[in-house]
């Protein structure tokens, strides 16, 4: 077993890796670009190293000064987590040369399967059933607008490289697609350092669902359990939950041993996922496979009984699956919820800024997998996801009420986040009936949102409640913080000042000469 | 003392007055005796007829406030009338140049529209990126393009003017 690991990555996924690592006895070493120095993953760590500026390309996709990193740390293994490098079969090339264990799959197995063009070749050779679509990348608007002709609008564009809806886009007609190509291109180029980007035709409100496998240095390979991730907003994943309540069985072996065909066709060894795509009649496509640990690995983790990040560093470290296949029991019911700095009143734009206060739920059934903290500022640079929320129970009405619970005592203050979606969503008779495909999420945003009984009685409280707030004295007028992050104390009766928008201070003085409100 | 809140579009009239453990207060002309605590920032403990509320605030990054109780959301504006905000929602938003401003801090990487365009309402003017997410900044009229006041690949924060219609 390795005595050492570094992790390639930020966030929570940073801080989930640096939890496994302990609980094995392993040292962790993180790394930071400059924005990061205060990030949770840093303070977690038993080593730090420093990478460079915050732009990604200098620190975090840097793989030169990883690899420097893990040399300078003596870590003997590197754990990629997700985005960044985790799909770069040069990064994993570059470790083995280095003479540094990968935490993941072969370069080869990545690059058969991490392009998805090369995937989609190879699904064909394989036999398994996939999206009508190219299987290359696109050369040119004309090629595009010849093979979208042929199979016919709407067709999705997809970047090869891509993953997380970064370099997606649909097109609906011939005269979008030209520029949608230019721009997924230029996306995919920025966030994947290439920019090919290969054509599908758009199946409407498919359901997604994927299959998790996992492989071994003895060529082993077995599929732990199904994920429903149909709840989605512009391609990205928002809820997930296992298993799927759409799929029997029945179902669930056959897209397993497929699953299990695409990982042996790949020689796959580590965590891998087989995403697919699911109409209304149960028939299920390929769509792309991750080469990854995926977001929602909890709610597999939940529902085996498995430690997804332990059993990556078990097998990197060539031990063999201590499991077989029917010895895989799933139990009960499990939910994710992401939680991102983004505004749901607001189109989603993203909401970076310093978090002034956290409320965490607690209580049972109930996991929390973050990355920030209280007095953290969220930085502008990366991906908007702060933390997971994720729910155990006996069954899926049991774990919907857990999270209604939970979101009730969750409180992220400071930036916007978008918490009361999940409300929404939890509370929908579609939602509940698990009647849920990518569309729902879009359906469900254009619903008037409904308020119930205790809307009309919480009204006049709130009312109430920012009134006494605006009478408090706004962040802006605390002395300022010091330079050690500590805060120095305020009486509570110090002079407002202005917050941007509302003056208490120059509101009772208005409201005194003017007599407002009468 | 007297404030005028706006939850969700509807003005609510409150007095407010400090009492023992709290406040004696009214709501549109309706008594409220709360006993009140606040027990951090922007979270307050409020009971009201034996009945307890946790009310927790939180703000975006123009400025706007929300509360929350339970898991419910609302919009709440307690409005000042000498405010410049005030006052240009008085005036009309329809009426003169319309400022589009960045809704968050960030990159722009992409011009849309240039100055002497005439655009529609909600018609795309530049893109903003930021957490890895292009955002486009729309029209909020149908005008002209009076003014671009950015450039691309310029940073920008939040509430920086990025163009003019009008």
């Amino acid at each position: 077993m390795f005595n050492r690991i570094l992790i390639a990555n930020r966030g929570e996924i940073a801080v989930r890796v640096i939890r496994a690592c302990r609980e094995m006895g392993i040292e962790s070493v993180a790394v930071y670009s400059d924005v990061d120095r205060r990030a949770l993953h840093v303070r977690k760590a038993d080593f730090c190293e420093h990478l460079g500026p915050a732009q990604a390309s200098e620190s975090y996709l840097n793989i030169p000064k990883i690899l420097e990193a893990a040399r300078r740390s003596g870590a003997e293994a590197i754990h990629p987590g997700y985005g960044f490098l985790s799909e770069n079969a040069g990064f994993a090339r570059a470790c083995r040369d280095a003479g540094i264990v990968f935490i993941g799959p072969s370069p080869e197995s990545m690059e058969m399967m991490g392009s998805k063009t090369k995937a989609r070749q190879q699904m064909k050779k394989a036999n398994v059933p996939f999206v009508p679509g190219t299987d290359t990348g696109l050369k040119s608007a004309e090629e595009a607008l010849a093979v979208a002709e042929s199979i016919g609008y709407p067709v999705m564009l997809k970047a090869s490289a891509g993953g997380g809806g970064k370099g997606m886009r649909m097109v609906t007609t011939p005269a979008e697609l030209a520029s949608a190509l230019a721009s997924a291109q230029s996306e995919a180029q920025r966030s994947f350092g290439d920019s090919e980007v290969y054509i599908e035709k758009f199946i409407q409100d498919p359901r997604h669902v994927e299959m998790q496998i996992f492989g071994d240095t003895q060529g082993n390979v077995i599929y732990l359990a199904e994920r429903e991730c149909s709840v989605q907003r512009r391609h990205q994943k928002v809820l997930e939950e296992a298993p799927c309540s759409f799929v029997d069985p029945d179902m669930r072996r056959r897209m397993g041993e497929i699953a299990v065909r695409v990982g042996k066709a790949a020689n796959y060894c580590n965590a891998g996922t087989v995403e697919f795509l699911v109409d209304a009649k149960k028939n299920f496509y390929f769509l792309e496979m991750n080469t990854r640990l995926q977001v929602e690995h909890p709610v597999t983790e939940m529902v085996t009984g498995i430690d997804l990040v332990q059993l990556q560093i078990r097998v990197a470290a060539g031990e063999p699956l201590p499991i077989k296949q029917d010895e895989i029991v799933l139990r009960g019911h499990a939910m994710e919820l992401r939680v991102y700095a983004e505004d749901p009143d607001n189109n989603f734009f993203p909401s970076p800024g310093r978090i002034t206060r956290i409320i965490s739920p607690s209580g049972p059934g109930i996991r929390r997998d973050s990355g920030m903290y209280e007095g953290w500022v969220v930085p502008l640079d990366y991906d908007p996801l702060l933390a997971k929320l994720i729910a155990y129970g006996e069954d899926r009405p049991q774990v919907i009420n857990r999270l209604r619970r939970a979101l009730v005592e969750y409180f992220i203050g400071g930036i916007k986040t978008n918490i009361s979606l999940f409300r929404r969503i939890l509370l929908h008779p579609d939602f509940q009936a698990g009647r849920v495909d990518t569309g729902f999420l879009d359906r469900l945003l254009k619903e008037p949102p409904v308020g119930d009984a205790r809307t009309a009685r919480r009204t006049p409280i709130v009312a109430l409640a920012a009134a006494i707030f605006a009478q408090q004295p706004p962040p802006g007028s605390q002395p300022a913080r010091n330079q050690d992050g500590l805060h120095a104390t305020s009486p509570r009766t110090a002079a407002p000042a202005s917050n941007g928008t509302t003056k208490p201070g120059g509101w009772k003085a208005a409201a005194r000469t003017e007599g407002v409100g009468k | 003392m007297k404030y005028e809140v706006l939850i969700d579009g509807n003005l609510h009239q409150v007095d407010l007055e400090r009492a023992d453990k709290g406040y004696q207060c009214t709501v549109d002309g309706e008594p409220f005796a709360l006993n009140v605590v606040m027990t951090a920032r922007d979270v307050l403990s409020i009971i009201h007829e034996g009945r307890h509320y946790e009310a927790k605030r939180e703000y975006s990054l123009l400025g706007e406030t929300h509360i929350i109780i339970g898991s419910e959301r609302f919009g709440a504006e307690v409005r000042d009338p000498r405010s410049l905000r005030s006052r240009r929602a008085a005036a009309g938003a329809e009426a003169g140049p319309a400022k589009i401003i960045a809704p968050m801090p960030g990159k722009i990487v992409r011009l849309i529209v240039a100055e002497g365009d005439e655009v529609e309402a909600g018609q795309g003017l530049v893109v903003v990126e930021a957490m890895k997410m292009q955002n486009e900044i729309k029209a909020t009229k149908k005008g002209k393009v009076t003014k671009i006041a950015v450039k691309e690949a310029s940073a920008v924060n939040a509430g920086d003017l990025l163009a003019i219609v009008e």
